[in-house]
């Protein structure tokens, strides 16, 4: 499938190699390019052959320079929420992606999106429960 | 009203002020507190320190009562977010929100923010104004009929020239309202009024008819 992931940080990074190693058709988007190095370092993936673009994933030009016309799936892993949600409603509701993906830190914020239709994932809930369970159990 | 700004920027504190005067119940939201203490220092306390856009801030400041909640940060991210919440998650009636970015227009409407404000169109159109050769100004919108009033010159050397009101076939929709000429007093168009070189028309259109209203008056 066709890939567009916002944000190249290390969850993006490695979501980016790990979806090109198993043959999809990734690209990447952020605004800075010094975060591609992530993309060939550290070593534990095979270095990344899809395509990195610097632009800002919330301005539909860069969108549209992205492929996002022909995306499959668009993922929103910029660190600031508003910024992910934003991406999401314009992969959504502009560019009709059939499948988007959105990180929201906030878990009431997360709540909120989630009944307003977004698939949102609050990394806070996630990890504080795994931490909750090694150390209960 | 009470109404909620979000954002303690220049915007935000001079819509504060202008609107404080007209006598509304008003709250700024704000993150900076060096631009709270600011604020509050100026216009008394009326600045909460706090991001706008988390729902435990707004729950905090009874955005369930407010009447009204205005997003001005300089970001349109923040500006859509903050607005979402108050309108899902506390009903405020009216959500109304600064962008920057023109092409956010549609998103905003599509997710249901009842007004924007583009900083950038805003000062494209009084640009558009003064430059005499700008064939067609949008003076203003009417929200929620789909209708808008705008202004046509007509060129020196207009096909135009010589003819009535009724010879000229408007589209659908369109209604010449006022007919602007130098040195005289307004016109308002009668089906035998001639059009003059450098008339001002002012007209009630919408923006599918807008292009052929301003082909048919220009003579083009």
């Amino acid at each position: 499938m066709k890939v567009v992931i916002m944000g190249c940080g290390r969850v993006g990074a490695w979501l980016a190699r790990s979806l090109d190693a198993d043959g999809h058709s990734v690209t990447v988007l952020d605004i800075d390019s010094y975060s591609f190095r992530r993309l060939s370092f550290p070593r534990q993936l095979p270095d990344f052959k899809g395509t990195a673009l610097v632009g800002n994933g919330i301005d539909q030009e860069s969108l549209r320079r992205a492929g996002i016309e022909q995306a499959d799936v668009f993922v929103a892993l910029t660190q600031g929420d508003n910024r992910n949600i934003m991406a999401s409603q314009i992969a959504r509701h502009i560019f009709n992606v059939p499948r988007v993906l959105c990180r929201i830190y906030d878990p009431l914020r997360q709540e909120l999106f989630t009944s307003l239709g977004l698939e949102a994932i609050s990394p806070t809930t996630v990890f504080a429960q795994i931490l909750k369970e090694r150390l209960v159990s | 009203m009470y109404i909620i700004v979000i954002g303690g920027g220049r915007v935000g504190y001079y819509l504060t002020r202008a609107l404080l005067d007209e006598g509304h119940e008003i709250l700024i939201i704000e993150k900076n507190a060096t631009i709270c203490s600011t604020i509050t220092e100026e216009l008394g306390s009326i600045c909460f320190r706090g991001d706008g856009c988390e729902v435990a801030t707004l729950e905090e400041i009874g955005t369930g009562r407010a009447d009204m909640l205005v997003a001005v940060t300089g970001d349109d991210e923040d500006n859509l977010v903050a607005c979402q919440v108050a309108k899902h998650r506390f009903n405020v009636p009216h959500t109304i929100a600064r962008i920057r970015n023109p092409q956010n227009e549609s998103l905003f409407k599509k997710m249901g923010i009842d007004v924007t404000v583009s900083s950038t169109n805003v000062i494209l159109e009084q640009i558009a104004e003064e430059v005499p050769t700008h064939p067609l100004t949008h003076l203003l919108e009417i929200r929620h009929k789909g209708l808008e009033i705008v202004e046509i010159k007509i060129p020196p050397d207009s096909g135009t020239i010589g003819k009535t009101v009724k010879e000229l076939p408007l589209p659908a929709g369109s209604v010449l309202s006022l007919i602007i000429r130098k040195a005289r007093k307004p016109i308002i168009p009668a089906p035998n009024t001639t059009f003059k070189a450098e008339d001002q028309v002012i007209a009630v259109t919408n923006p599918k008819s807008e292009e052929e209203l301003r082909a048919t008056l220009r003579g083009e």
